[in-house]
């Protein structure tokens, strides 16, 4: 147990370093590495919240595929010289986000949310499995989900697709 | 507090990187960094999906399933997002958001 909670706090740690470096460093490629090391410590923590099938998704969608992808369009822009400054609107971006963390640190600490005093499922995957595809589950939006895909697919064909 | 990990420490987490996203997504030029802070925001939700899934109904999983179709629609977005970005690209030569301002007045 005690391993779990140094486990997380390393995770959080960082975590929030690496998307503020994302945020933060001028280097847009380096930026885009450390989009990586956070989708890598997002992981982690679906780990520590048992959540074993969601962790590994994680690492293969989004540090295998979605990472690819934005370094390539990175390298095809040709913009990695001009690096990303801020903009005009930095200072009330900041402001914003720092009053939205704060109203939503406060609504969190002031719900009483029901937390329930049963240990978590694990492993998930067959339980995840039964609840997609199983009576009452959600099979309508999975089959729903290769349609959107099929989609995308096509809808990227045609807007990279030279004239 | 600090020795019992709860939905708080979950949820604030989320909160934290929500709000980088915000940020992100806000103050920077490059069309490619403001995607890169819209999936901040999106994995942040996620975060808080898994922890009321794990601490409010633990036997259910619902919050992981939302979790799945948050990542199929994530990469559906990043997808269309970064093609839409190159053919910006290639009739302006430029991702600089302050300029591609065709549609403002």
């Amino acid at each position: 147990m005690i391993g779990l909670q140094i486990a997380f706090w390393i995770l959080v740690v960082v975590g929030i370093a690496s998307a503020l470096a994302v945020v933060l460093l001028r280097d847009i490629f380096r930026a885009a590495l450390s989009l990586i090391l956070c989708f890598l410590t997002v992981a982690g923590i679906y780990v520590t919240l048992s959540a074993d099938f969601l962790a590994a998704v994680q690492v293969l969608i989004y540090v295998g595929a979605i990472s690819v992808l934005i370094i390539l369009a990175i390298m095809m822009t040709r913009e990695v010289q001009q690096g990303s400054p801020s903009n005009k609107l930095r200072i009330p971006a900041f402001v914003v986000a720092t009053l939205f963390l704060g109203a939503l640190v406060f609504a969190m600490i002031n719900t009483p949310w029901q937390i329930a005093s049963m240990p978590p499922l694990e492993p998930t995957t067959a339980a995840l499995a039964i609840k997609l595809f199983g009576e009452n589950g959600f099979i309508l939006p999975l089959e729903i989900a290769p349609l959107l895909l099929l989609a995308v697919i096509l809808g990227t064909i045609v807007l990279v697709k030279e004239k | 507090m600090i020795n019992n990990l709860g939905l708080d420490h979950y949820l604030i987490l989320s909160a934290i990187l929500f709000s980088i996203g915000l940020y992100g997504a806000l103050a920077k030029r490059n069309a490619i960094a403001i995607l890169m802070s819209i999936e901040i925001m999106l994995v942040a939700v996620s975060i808080a999906m898994v922890a009321f899934s794990r601490y409010i109904v633990p036997l259910l999983l619902t919050g992981q399933v939302f979790v799945i179709f948050i990542m199929v629609a994530a990469a559906a977005e990043t997808a269309v997002g970064l093609a839409i970005i190159m053919a910006i690209y290639r009739s302006r030569e430029t991702i600089d958001v302050t300029k591609i301002d065709l549609m403002k007045w």
